[in-house]
């Protein structure tokens, strides 16, 4: 790469200006000389790698998913037959395959709470309080943590008699409850690990949003008396806005594509199998390639459909890059 | 306001008393949130210095008999194959965060560096590709892989890392955009060509942009389940976040282990988040807002 890349501007440079405008005005505009070739080259030097990359790993995996999503292919065997819309119409008739959506619902409610609980530390630790920046350490570190290490932490955390319920028997309610026993605490409880893990990086978003206000308007507003809840509604509140909806649409996606907590503490046990475990268990447990792209398609279908929603509604204007 | 205004006087005492009973209370919701984020850690640290009679028996709250005892760490380190998995890590670490800084900062060079009639398109493929979250496609991108025969080699995290990270793409292209472009010309007058203009301009003057792009990268492939999970499944090939989930096996309840391995993993981000915590707020801010 980076030698036909020198080589290539080393003909460039030896053809200077000069020249190239005698050529030019020789051959008449029709004729492009080797100089002026190369220069229109040079962007796609750059771009091969990562363009190349690009299209391998995305835009070629997305084409064959959706033709896979149409057969009943195994994965491995060399004959795939076509299916039509069967393996759809399995995804949302079987209700065994479609009640995964349901426990996406306790990671959208956590995912609310999670953006509750960064808007207020981060608007708290925007003004000067005693050892700010410990408490900003300590509520952003969880979310720098490997997951697997956060999964065993609170594998033991919620287990039979571990910290939550020693915890819980100090402050006199003794309990004896197998919080990943049952359906509904096991997913309160792995959606509150979720709370705990990206809380900090919410945090750190709206905070970093939050010091970008200039400190005269805080200034112009206590001189005007106004109190801190009026600071936030009307300082804070409205210039953090794209920020926050950038948070909540990663929310919303978020909770449908989870799947690392949930996997590695219970497997998808006791109803805790989210749509992304389901995914990978059909494709690389029970072979079911055409199932999964369908399932996988659906998923990135629901996901963009969300984006655009919010794009229609947050018109954010720092998304124009082009 | 202005009933905030009028009422300031006659009652300043009272709203410096709600003041102070406020901070008060923020405090408080601090030292909370804290606790939350401390206990199970805590308690992991403890576990982990039991012995395994102390770990089965006592209280999770409870203090280890030994500050010391460092036997489960030996055990973790040796059983758990921890050592194998941290060269891995580190092996992928430093191909695909070289690769994800060059591929990031040639793409946004060509971008905004040069007038190419396909250059909205390419533009268009980038964006587009944000859209479509990784965790869908990889029932599809493994057959990609295994169609080059990658699977189950340390490349294929590490191109599937290179070749999917666009947020660095966006970080170098804002970074670029406050280059200014005469700093280019006055170089080219010079005799530069794009190559050189590439590597000895705006390489350097990059350095904030890759400071972010290597922390962000190296905090999301250190702490990556998924990709070494389902491409490389062999024992040898595990990294610290796979090698880590095969302890559910073979130490089964044995606690005091387990928690030596969860701790072996977080120290190092510890380390690293207490050296580098400005640049890793800073990056953060600004890797997720583009």
């Amino acid at each position: 790469m980076t030698r036909t890349t020198e080589a290539g501007e080393k003909t460039h440079r030896a053809a200077p200006a000069r020249r190239r405008t005698t050529a030019a005005s020789r051959t008449g505009p029709s004729h492009r000389s080797p100089g002026q070739l190369l220069r229109r080259a040079t962007p796609w030097l750059f771009l091969v790698a990562p363009l190349a990359l690009l299209i391998t790993f995305t835009y070629v995996p997305v084409a064959n998913m959706i033709y896979y999503s149409f057969t009943d292919w195994d994965g491995i065997s060399p004959d795939r037959n076509f299916t039509g819309s069967d393996n759809y119409v399995q995804i949302f008739t079987r209700p065994e395959l479609f009640r995964v959506f349901f426990v996406s619902l306790y990671y959208l409610a956590a995912s609310g709470l999670q953006i509750a609980v960064a808007l207020y530390f981060a608007t708290v630790l925007s003004f000067n309080l005693w050892f700010r920046n410990l408490f900003k350490g300590l509520l952003f570190f969880p979310y720098l943590i490997n997951g697997v290490a956060i999964g065993f932490v609170f594998l033991y955390f919620f287990q039979d008699g571990g910290t939550l319920d020693s915890v819980l028997s100090w402050m006199g309610a003794e309990t004896d409850h197998a919080w990943l026993g049952d359906p509904a605490s096991a997913n309160t409880s792995l959606a509150g690990v979720s709370v705990w893990r990206f809380t900090g990086l919410n945090f750190v978003l709206f905070l970093g949003a939050i010091q970008s206000i200039p400190g005269e308007l805080y200034e112009a507003a206590q001189l005007d008396g106004a109190t801190r809840w009026q600071q936030f509604r009307h300082i804070i509140a409205p210039s953090i806005k794209p920020i926050l909806s950038l948070s909540i649409i990663l929310a919303v996606s978020g909770s449908l594509a989870v799947f690392e907590i949930p996997y590695i503490m219970t497997g998808g046990a006791t109803g805790t199998s989210t749509f992304v475990i389901q995914t990978v268990k059909l494709a690389f447990q029970f072979n079911k390639t055409g199932l999964a792209s369908a399932a996988a398609v659906v998923l990135l279908l629901i996901i963009l459909l969300i984006t655009w929603v919010q794009r229609r509604l947050v018109p954010d204007d720092k998304v124009d890059l082009v | 306001m202005t009933t905030a205004q009028l009422t300031t006087s006659p009652s300043r005492r009272s709203v410096r008393l709600r003041g102070r009973l406020g901070q008060a209370l923020v405090y408080l919701s601090l030292v909370i949130a804290s606790l939350v984020v401390l206990l199970p850690l805590a308690v992991v640290l403890l576990t982990s210095l039991k012995t395994s009679e102390e770990a089965a028996e006592s209280n999770a709250l409870s203090l280890p008999g030994s500050w010391l005892n460092f036997d489960n760490y030996a055990t973790a380190f040796s059983d758990g194959h921890m050592l194998t998995a941290f060269g891995n890590t580190a092996f992928i670490l430093l191909f695909s965060i070289t690769g994800t800084v060059l591929i990031g900062s040639m793409t946004a060079y060509a971008i905004d560096r040069f007038h190419f009639r396909a250059k909205k398109l390419v533009m268009g493929l980038f964006l587009i590709a944000t859209l479509v979250p990784g965790v869908t496609t990889q029932v599809a991108t493994f057959q990609v892989i295994n169609g080059f025969g990658l699977f189950d080699t340390r490349w294929a995290p590490i191109l599937l890392y290179m070749g999917t990270d666009i947020v660095s793409i966006y970080i170098f292209l804002q970074f670029i955009r406050g280059i200014p472009v005469s700093l280019d010309e006055a170089a080219r007058l010079d005799g530069a060509n794009a190559f050189t203009v590439y590597r000895k301009i705006i390489l350097p003057l990059l350095k904030p942009a890759i400071a972010t792009v290597v922390i962000i990268k190296g905090i999301t492939v250190y702490n990556d389940f998924y990709i070494p999970f389902l491409y490389m499944p062999s024992q040898e090939l595990g990294t610290i976040s796979t090698a880590l989930f095969r302890f559910k096996g073979p130490f089964g309840a044995h606690w005091e282990n387990i928690s030596a391995g969860a701790v072996l993993v977080i120290v190092p981000t510890l380390i690293a988040f207490l050296f580098l915590q400005r640049y890793i707020y800073n990056g953060f801010a600004q890797g997720a807002t583009k």
